[in-house]
């Protein structure tokens, strides 16, 4: 930091504290950093760290009465923005300094048009002639890069892509030339495509506006994207903070050290060939349509996935990548049959279950067992740990006391204590109930696992467990594993062979090294080259 | 273990736990309702032992006597305690009010259990529900009771019929969302019988919002009941109940007013400490619809 | 637009189909013979069978239901036992009291509403939300033939300021007539207002925990302009859909606080028909009443795409 710069943002001492009856005192407490002029300051970490209490902090957007700042200074250019009133604090938001969210769908209003989404801060602020803010509105979103901005203010946000919603909340958060920009997690809800666009978006404009950017993420490829420092919280505690390239490349605190070590890398390790073993589920051109007809037009049809052939082998994992909307969840539901597919086969040991009837199925349900994103809801909330385990194995005539046998061994090995089997869902963290439901799938002694998206939900060290916990029963019990994932790191990592999924189809399959390395279809370069940190290799500092 | 046993041990036990701790604490409104309830229920209950006369046989000596020292809440035209009438007039609304709370709740479940799990079902009830949800609920308990003769049996099946599509709606809107939670796909995954999926995964998630929503039936009967009795439709005059005895006093409003205003208070506390407990019993058994509501 | 019209009305047939089903079985699956039933306790043998032959009750029951609905679907609702009229023309007569004590009733309810709820959730948690909110608990409770006993207790009786009973057409003498229309409208908005302003204040509260809510602090919008340009509008579906719903429950309402005030409407005429067992009127009026409330449902769905864009036809 050189010292003859004046911070624009100068946090010193910050402490915020919690409600009384919640799980600690203070959501942040003593945190102390400053965003210069003309950077990029990420503040990373993961959910709890506090990162986002202390942006809203600055914004002045805390919830009234629930949480409330007790100690320290938050300094806008040398003035504490603590010490100001309601309405001050209001003529500065918007003005001097404005924020951007995470999800930009909820962050617009659905009823009332862009342009008066963006016109309105011009209102707030400024006594601008209707001709001036019109013609300041289209200048920033042609800044912005949003296209045919005279046609576009008239849409409503359900009518254009996330990317260019966001596009619409930077429009208006630049509207009046801020000197601080908040960004929180601006581009977690997007799709990788549209998250590198955004990141350009965001680099561009800071250079370009000179405008100081407080970003927070948990992703440290977004860090390693554009920082150019970063700060690291945990659990409301400013551990470490510097340049971005010291911390990334050397990071000195052992939480900072942790986190980039779990960072999948995106280079696939060798593996061993399982082009030998036998094939466990092959789907054969299998497709899904929705119809969605109505008595006064023709029959809309779309289709979810098309003429998809892929097969699994014993103990080997295939990953299907994609972005949201490739189908490559209706792909994992199909396979479960939990939806029906509409065309093709699906083989399991080479039987076709693609069309067997609700009683011939369930026969054949121990074959192939799923485990779901989100952990809060994978369990029901009103059975202990056991009745969720052992209810699978009971439906297949397994005695009770043999199910709770095989319960209690399949938590020692997914690595919870077996006493905790009594327990509810409620008692355990979202990685402790993931582990769970690998431990529920597995009491059913599957052929196939399906993981649909099963560790995006879940912190980065956290994440890196349950991966490992994944592969490890992998090989313990020669599955073969279906893996589906949006997040090409972890795709590298645990995945003998990759399959990219876009629009409905396969459009390009093969080894994960080979996918990885030269990808061939012009999707899945583009899909690559959006990733965020890329070209940067996160070093393993797990033993250091 | 059932699975009842195994629901209600895990969660109702808590949930009841904690209703015993904040009733008083942060629900004192719902501390009224519930007083009143059991109020209400002692009256019904205890009605011969408390101070009461024969509240039928006619008295002409006494007739329209006002509220006083002999007769509490005066006597109407044939000389008859009005107190006396109220109070036995309790037994008709706890009965119905508490019949067609668990008719309607009993009903609506089972049909919104396989409205929201049978796709053919689901088309044809939900249609017969919309067209029943059209009839204005009180003519259509008219039109039943006076078609079929007034009894006990009919007013009650009659004021029970309008309420059934609501809790339709509400179990199959339930059902709906419940049935694409990630739990109960995977355990239709793990090849559980829909028979279990339903009692084990779905049903304990309608029981909360039904027992807020059977309070609000049971208070929207009472008023019911008492709305037909007062014109002249509901349970039979031999039996006293607070829509009959105000019905008997509208022609004597001017002179007595006294005789609709006991009952009608009467009736109004009662319905009043029902629905303050249905609002207590929402906040605290589902905060997420105590914010939608 | 039209086609989402047209779409919607299509959709009003099986629903008032099933309510004419239920009006038609309602009578026939009644315990004993519906001719005699209709044709009430003094009636000859003659008189019944000419009900018999009336009502076609020799045919099969599909081919009765059949006939029936052929002439209901010509606007025909059965000819009234007692007085020898056409139910159609009973209504028309009796229709315009309802009609004026219903929109009077809405009108009021909404302003009064709406504002209150407003008013609630702006001070949640205050004593202020506290105590509206315990209005409208009460509302929902009192029963109201009471509410109209009490009123008229109270001020025709005691304070001699309105008419006791009765009613007056507006364009005969539009004075007395708001002062024959004001304690009916009061009661009968009591419990419509208990309704409106409990799902607006807990629609209000609901969207302003939405993100942007929290975008348009962000851009340092005043609480006030937020609440009004943000909030309120967002908030309106769930309102409008309560508004449309509790059009049952108005109706309901009207029948018996004409009967407490003596309006000489459509709730009077189905309670005086319920008395005499007039069953042509009483079927009659279920089905216009039902006619009326899926109407104003209709109108409600077509004001949801007037307020909110993402609602598609």
């Amino acid at each position: 930091m050189t010292s003859d710069q004046q911070a624009i943002l100068d946090i010193r001492g910050l402490t915020v504290r919690l409600p009384a009856r919640a799980d600690r005192g203070n959501a942040i407490e003593n945190v102390s950093f400053s965003v210069l002029p003309h950077e990029i300051l990420c503040v990373v970490g993961e959910s709890g760290s506090g990162k986002s209490v202390t942006a809203h902090t600055v914004m002045g957007l805390l919830p009234p009465k629930q949480l409330t700042a007790t100690a320290g200074q938050v300094l806008l250019q040398g003035d504490d923005l603590l010490k100001k009133t309601p309405g001050e604090m209001r003529a500065l938001r918007g003005a001097r300094m404005s924020m951007i969210f995470q999800e930009p769908m909820t962050a617009l209003n659905p009823l009332m048009s862009i342009g008066d989404q963006i016109e309105e801060i011009l209102q707030i602020h400024t006594q601008m002639s209707a001709a001036e803010s019109h013609g300041r509105m289209i200048e920033v979103m042609e800044a912005v890069k949003l296209p045919e901005p005279e046609r576009l203010i008239h849409s409503y946000p359900h009518q254009i892509s996330g990317g260019q919603r966001q596009r619409v909340m930077i429009a208006g958060a630049l509207a009046l030339e801020p000197i601080l920009l908040i960004a929180d997690e601006p581009t977690t809800a997007l799709d990788v495509t549209t998250q590198a666009q955004i990141l350009k978006l965001i680099k561009d404009i800071q250079r370009t506006h000179g405008t100081a950017v407080l970003f927070i993420t948990h992703d440290f490829g977004v860090v390693a994207e554009i920082a150019d420092r970063v700060v690291v919280m945990q659990h409301g505690l400013v551990v470490e903070q510097g340049e971005a390239k010291n911390v990334l490349t050397n990071p000195q605190h052992p939480y900072t050290r942790m986190l980039i070590s779990s960072v999948p890398s995106m280079t696939p390790p060798k593996r061993p060939d399982t082009a030998a073993a036998p094939v466990v589920l092959e789907t054969q051109a299998l497709c899904k349509t929705y119809a969605d007809r109505s008595l006064f037009r023709a029959a809309r049809e779309t289709r979810a996935a098309h003429n998809v052939d892929l097969t699994v082998r014993r103990g080997e994992t295939l990953g299907v990548v994609g972005e949201s909307g490739s189908g490559k969840s209706t792909l994992a539901r199909c396979i479960v049959r939990l939806i029906d597919p509409t065309g093709g086969q699906i083989l399991i040991d080479g039987h076709d279950i693609a069309g067997l009837s609700e009683r011939r199925l369930r026969e054949n349900r121990r074959l192939v067992q799923i485990i779901f994103q989100d952990p809060y809801r994978s369990l029901n909330p009103r059975r202990t740990v056991k009745a969720s385990i052992i209810e699978g194995p009971m439906n297949f005539g397994v005695s009770k006391a043999e199910a709770l046998t095989r319960a209690s061994d399949l938590m020692t090995l997914v690595g919870l204590d077996p006493d905790a089997l009594d327990r509810f869902p409620h008692q355990f963290s979202g990685g402790q109930r993931q582990r769970i439901c690998i431990a529920r799938a597995l009491a059913m002694n599957p052929e196939v696992l399906i993981a649909d998206e099963a560790v995006s939900a879940l912190d980065v060290s956290v994440q890196a467990q349950v991966l490992e916990l994944l592969d490890d029963v992998r090989k313990r019990f020669n599955l073969a594993i279906l893996f589906i994932t949006h997040d090409l790191r972890v795709a590298a990592q645990i995945c003998d062979r990759i399959a990219v999924m876009y629009k409905g189809e396969i459009v390009e399959h093969g080894k994960a090294a080979e996918v990885f390395g030269t990808p061939s279809h012009d999707y899945t370069q583009a899909l690559f080259n959006a990733a965020p940190g890329r070209d940067f290799e996160f070093g393993n500092f797990a033993s250091a | 273990m059932s699975a009842i046993t195994d629901w209600a041990g895990a969660d109702l036990r808590g949930k009841i736990a904690g209703l015993r701790r904040s009733m008083l604490a942060r629900h004192p409104t719902m501390a009224f309702g519930g007083a009143m309830l059991i109020f209400m229920i002692f009256c019904a209950v205890l009605a011969p032992w408390l101070f009461t006369g024969d509240p039928i046989t006619f008295n002409p000596i006494n007739r329209l006597k006002s509220p006083g020292d002999s007769f509490w809440f005066g006597t109407d035209m044939f000389g008859r305690d009005i107190y006396s009438r109220t109070i036995y007039g309790t037994r008709i609304s706890l009965v119905i009010g508490l019949s067609a709370a668990l008719l309607s709740v009993a009903f609506g479940l089972v049909i919104g259990l396989a409205a929201g799990y049978v796709r053919i079902l689901d088309a044809i009830l939900m249609r017969i529900m919309d067209g029943l949800m059209a009839i204005p609920g009180i003519l259509l308990a008219i039109a039943l009771v006076s078609l079929s003769g007034a009894s006990l049996l009919t007013v009650t099946i009659a004021i029970t019929i309008p309420e059934i599509p609501r809790v339709v709606r509400l179990v199959r809107a339930i059902v709906l969302t419940v049935r694409e939670e990630p739990y109960v796909e995977a355990a239709v995954a793990a090849g559980t019988r829909l028979h279990l999926i339903l009692i084990r995964h779905i049903l304990p998630n309608t029981i909360p919002p039904l027992i807020v929503q059977a309070s609000y039936v049971c208070a929207s009967a009472m008023l019911n009941e008492a709305l037909l009795g007062f014109l002249g439709v509901g349970t039979p005059p031999e039996i006293p109940s607070w829509g009959n005895i105000m019905a008997e006093g509208r022609t004597y409003f001017q002179l007595a007013p006294w005789i609709i205003f006991f009952p009608g208070a009467a009736l109004a506390l009662t319905v009043l400490g029902v629905n303050v407990l249905g609002d207590g019993l929402r906040d605290t058994l589902d905060p997420r619809i105590a914010k939608k509501m | 637009m039209l086609a989402f019209i047209a779409k919607r009305m299509v959709a009003i047939i099986p629903v008032m189909g099933v309510v004419a089903l239920f009006v038609f079985l309602m009578l026939r699956l009644s315990p004993g013979d519906p001719a005699s039933i209709i044709a009430g306790d003094y009636a000859s043998p003659a008189d019944i069978e000419r009900i018999r032959e009336q009502l076609g009750l020799n045919a099969p029951i599909p081919v009765q239901f059949g006939k029936w609905l052929w002439t209901l679907a010509h606007g025909d609702l059965g000819i009234s036992i007692f007085t020898n009229l056409p139910v159609s023309k009973l209504i028309a007569q009796r229709i315009e009291p309802t009609l004026m004590l219903a929109s009077t009733t809405l009108v009021f309810a909404v302003l009064v509403a709406v504002p209150l709820g407003i008013i609630a959730a702006w001070k949640a948690g205050t004593w202020i939300d506290r105590a509206i909110m315990i209005f409208a608990v009460a509302g929902f409770s009192i029963p109201v033939f009471v509410l109209g006993y009490i009123l008229i207790f109270q001020f025709s009786l005691e304070l001699r300021w309105f008419p006791v009973q009765g009613y007056t057409s507006p364009f005969v003498d539009f004075w007395k007539f708001l002062r024959h229309i004001t304690l009916p409208t009061v009661t009968l908005s009591v419990i419509y207002i208990a309704l409106i302003t409990r799902i607006t204040r807990a629609s209000v509260i609901e969207v302003m925990e939405e993100d942007y809510i929290r975008t348009a602090r962000a851009k340092g919008q005043s609480e006030r302009i937020v609440l009004m340009r943000h909030a309120l509008k967002n908030a309106a579906v769930p309102i409008i859909t309560v508004i449309g719903l509790g059009v049952a429950l108005l109706i309901g309402g009207v029948v018996i606080t004409e009967s407490v005030y003596n309006i000489p409407g459509l709730g009077r005429l189905v309670v005086d028909a319920i008395l005499k067992r007039d069953y042509p009127i009483i079927q009659g009026l279920i089905l216009v009443f039902s006619l009326v409330y899926v109407m104003v449902n209709l109108l409600v769905d077509i004001i949801y795409t007037l307020v909110d864009p993402r609602i598609r036809y």
